[in-house]
């Protein structure tokens, strides 16, 4: 489904992606791991088309496509999701109006009918009451005065309302207290299924207690150095990154 | 950030949809002022003596009076001898006396803009005085009008049929010596709306103008003067676009509104005057007067206005709180772009006991576009318990344009209650990333954003109005990205 081969790419003079290739499947859960600053969130924006970083060389195909032609919001509507690390604040636009405009021009997109508002109301209750939120969620603006676990909630809930077919999650983990952890990671793994691939980007082992990962990948400097099962995952959370660094450089 | 104000110059290369000229032959005045003109001006209406009178008065108030330069504008000097004073369609002779003898040509203007006269009247029930360059053309719906007492005509027939009323509160409002535009006008003004809505009567429809300035070197004068006898209602609609021109046009607007006893009357308003290229060149200067008297108890004013035209725009719309209990609303959204400047708010008069103001200014500015919000709020020693609300936002697109405040507030009674809120925000290269992200575009991105950056003001419009005030947004900042 998505591939990514040699994939190098920088913001201003810096260089962060250093060649960097992962393949991805319909039907997988990928996480990629590593410590502060090894690119992890930068691969996420790559992804998703953000401007600011700039691609220097490699590929990444998405559905076959050459994904680095589209523009952001055709990679959104071909079913590429970004879930934010910082999910940014729209004042003054409800929450129910970007949900409703984002899920149309998916639709748009596929040559369906826009969505009615009862349909829509009642899907977006389902897919609330499922992420334990409050509904009046939908008449705020977006992400206005939310809390920090509030917001990942929202980028969930945008999530299991798009259905896309591969979503990227950019440390929804980080911030969150058990139980909004636990209800994130019921609206992702609702989400699972053989026609869609998911990529969490987490610092730690315990979301992945509830998402279970079929592949783990350690990411330093730009470069997947080391990939691996679950089991690679408590390994890090015992050992920390150093062994696997000090391994790829041996 | 490089993308982002890439986005942002892009913003800035719409082109003006109504910018056309109509080919109806126009009999004008030359350029120039004095009293010869005055007088002309009057004879061709056949107005009274007292009124032509009135006219040599405000005439010789302006010429003692300066042109005022506090404003946070910049503009060439105006040259008041190269404008010309008058100017009315051929057809006048002959007026039509009803829309089937209106000038096909005249009504395939209304077209282009959008604007089916006799379709939108009859669909939307609402009476449309249409005026064209200085004179009235159409006036439909007189006779359900007629069948409430509502009196809803042009300022020239108003002054032949109804000379007491126009007497009785013509400059009762804005005086003639008010300021230096409110004198031009008061001298030369053309011609305009007059409406009267009786004691206890709603109005039965809605009212709308719209105004069209169409001649080249032509300043319009336009005089407004809607008068809410007890008890009454009325909600008055103006909506103005303008063809495109290389010289600026002047425009010097007065409307008064007088509301009596529990009266109510409710003004919005909908411009979208040529603004000049993205140089700056040609686009309207727009100087208006704009003031609304609560003079019974418990009486309403409230304006709304949604403004996305003009290259230059000098303008107040106020309220004078007389009456006890009145109220005084002021609604408002400011569009400014490229080089457009606005110098814009609003006046709250508190003079009586227990009077209340609400203000929303909303300003957006684009381009390299710079943009003031004017706001006065006295609270008179007499006007015990009086209460004000003020809220003033600015959204600014990209890097090179600006917002200023500058609000005054000048409390004489120890019980008033003013507040005022004030932000600043930014439309952020993040906010619109994350909207594509979603599958939203850039375009669809800004006008959500921005539609939501005004849903307050544009909640006090009528229903089909606020339809149009959100689209013409959407076109003022079409292009900003991409």
């Amino acid at each position: 489904m998505l591939e990514i081969k040699n994939l190098k790419s920088r913001i201003g003079d810096s260089e962060i992606l250093r060649g960097l290739s992962l393949s991805v499947n319909a039907g997988e859960v990928h996480a990629i791991m590593g410590p502060n600053g090894s690119g992890k969130s930068t691969l996420a924006q790559v992804v998703a088309g953000h401007e600011d970083y700039e691609v220097t060389g490699g590929s990444v195909t998405f559905k076959g496509q050459d994904l680095l032609q589209l523009e952001p919001e055709e990679r959104a509507r071909n079913g590429i999701f970004l879930g934010f690390q910082y999910p940014v604040e729209i004042p003054g636009v409800n929450n129910a109006y970007l949900l409703k405009a984002a899920l149309n021009a998916k639709r748009k997109h596929q040559g369906i009918d826009e969505i009615d508002a009862f349909e829509f109301l009642k899907l977006a209750k389902e897919k609330m009451a499922m992420l334990g939120m409050d509904p009046k969620f939908l008449n705020r603006g977006v992400n206005e005065g939310f809390s920090g676990g509030e917001k990942k909630r929202n980028e969930i809930l945008q999530m299991a309302m798009l259905e896309p077919e591969l979503a990227i999650l950019d440390e929804t983990d980080s911030g969150l207290d058990i139980d909004a952890l636990k209800a994130v990671a019921q609206g992702v793994n609702s989400l699972r299924g053989p026609d869609r691939a998911i990529i969490l980007v987490t610092h730690y082992q315990r979301l992945l207690d509830y998402i279970e990962p079929d592949f783990v990948h350690v990411l330093s400097q730009g470069q997947i150095i080391k990939s691996g099962d679950k089991m690679l995952a408590h390994e890090l959370e015992e050992k920390g990154y150093d062994w696997v660094r000090e391994a790829a450089n041996g | 950030m490089s993308t982002e104000s890439e986005n942002i110059e892009g913003f800035v290369n719409r082109r003006y949809e109504h910018g056309f000229v109509t080919d109806i032959a126009t009999e004008s005045f030359p350029p120039g002022l004095d009293e010869n003109v005055v007088r002309a001006i009057s004879a061709r209406k056949n107005e009274p003596e007292w009124l032509l009178e009135w006219r040599l008065q405000a005439y010789r108030q302006w010429l003692e009076m300066k042109e005022p330069e506090w404003a946070h504008l910049h503009y060439p000097k105006i040259e008041y001898d190269q404008i010309s004073y008058f100017a009315a369609p051929k057809s006048d002779e002959d007026r039509p006396k009803s829309l089937d003898e209106v000038d096909p040509k005249l009504l395939e203007t209304y077209d282009k803009l959008g604007i089916p006269l006799h379709e939108r009247a009859r669909l939307a029930g609402v009476a449309v005085d249409a005026v064209f360059d200085s004179v009235s053309v159409a006036t439909t719906f007189k006779d359900k009008l007629a069948d409430a007492g509502v009196i809803f005509c042009s300022f020239s027939e108003a002054v032949i049929e109804h000379p007491e009323l126009v007497k009785q509160y013509l400059g009762s409002v804005v005086p003639r010596r008010d300021n230096y535009f409110a004198a031009l006008n008061s001298a030369v003004f053309s011609d305009g709306s007059f409406v009267y809505i009786p004691k206890g009567v709603r109005c039965p429809m809605e009212l709308s103008t719209y105004f069209r300035i169409n001649a080249a070197n032509t300043g319009q004068f336009e005089r407004t003067l809607i008068v809410a006898e007890e008890g009454s209602y009325v909600s008055y609609l103006e909506g103005c676009t303008a063809p495109m021109r290389d010289e600026n046009q002047l425009h010097a607007a007065i409307v008064e509104l007088v509301a009596l006893d529990d009266a109510e009357i409710k003004y919005s308003t909908v411009q979208n005057w040529y603004p000049g290229d993205e140089n700056g060149v040609g686009g309207i200067y727009n100087f208006v007067t704009k003031r609304g008297d609560c003079r019974g108890k418990n009486s309403k004013i409230s304006w709304t206005q949604v403004e996305t035209g003009s290259a230059i725009t000098w303008k107040y719309p106020s309220c004078l709180l007389r009456g006890e209990n009145s109220v005084g609303e002021f609604y408002s959204v400011a569009v400014t772009n490229n080089l457009q400047q606005a110098d814009t708010g609003t006046k709250m008069i508190h003079i009586g006991r227990n009077t209340r103001s609400t203000i929303v200014s909303k300003g957006i500015s684009a381009g390299r576009a710079q943009q003031s919000y004017r706001g006065l709020v006295r609270i008179m020693p007499q006007a015990a318990g009086a209460r004000n609300h003020t809220q003033c936002d600015s959204l600014l697109i990209g890097k090179n344009c600006g917002a200023h405040t500058f609000p005054y507030m000048e409390i004489k009674h120890p019980s008033a209650k003013v507040e005022h809120e004030a932000t600043t925000s930014k439309i952020s290269a993040d906010q619109l990333f994350y909207c594509r992200q979603r599958g939203i575009s850039e375009e669809d991105a800004v006008n959500m954003i921005v539609n939501g950056f005004c849903k307050e003001v544009f909640k006090e419009l009528p229903m089909e109005f606020a339809v149009e005030a959100q689209a013409l947004l959407n076109v003022s900042l079409e292009g900003a990205v991409g």
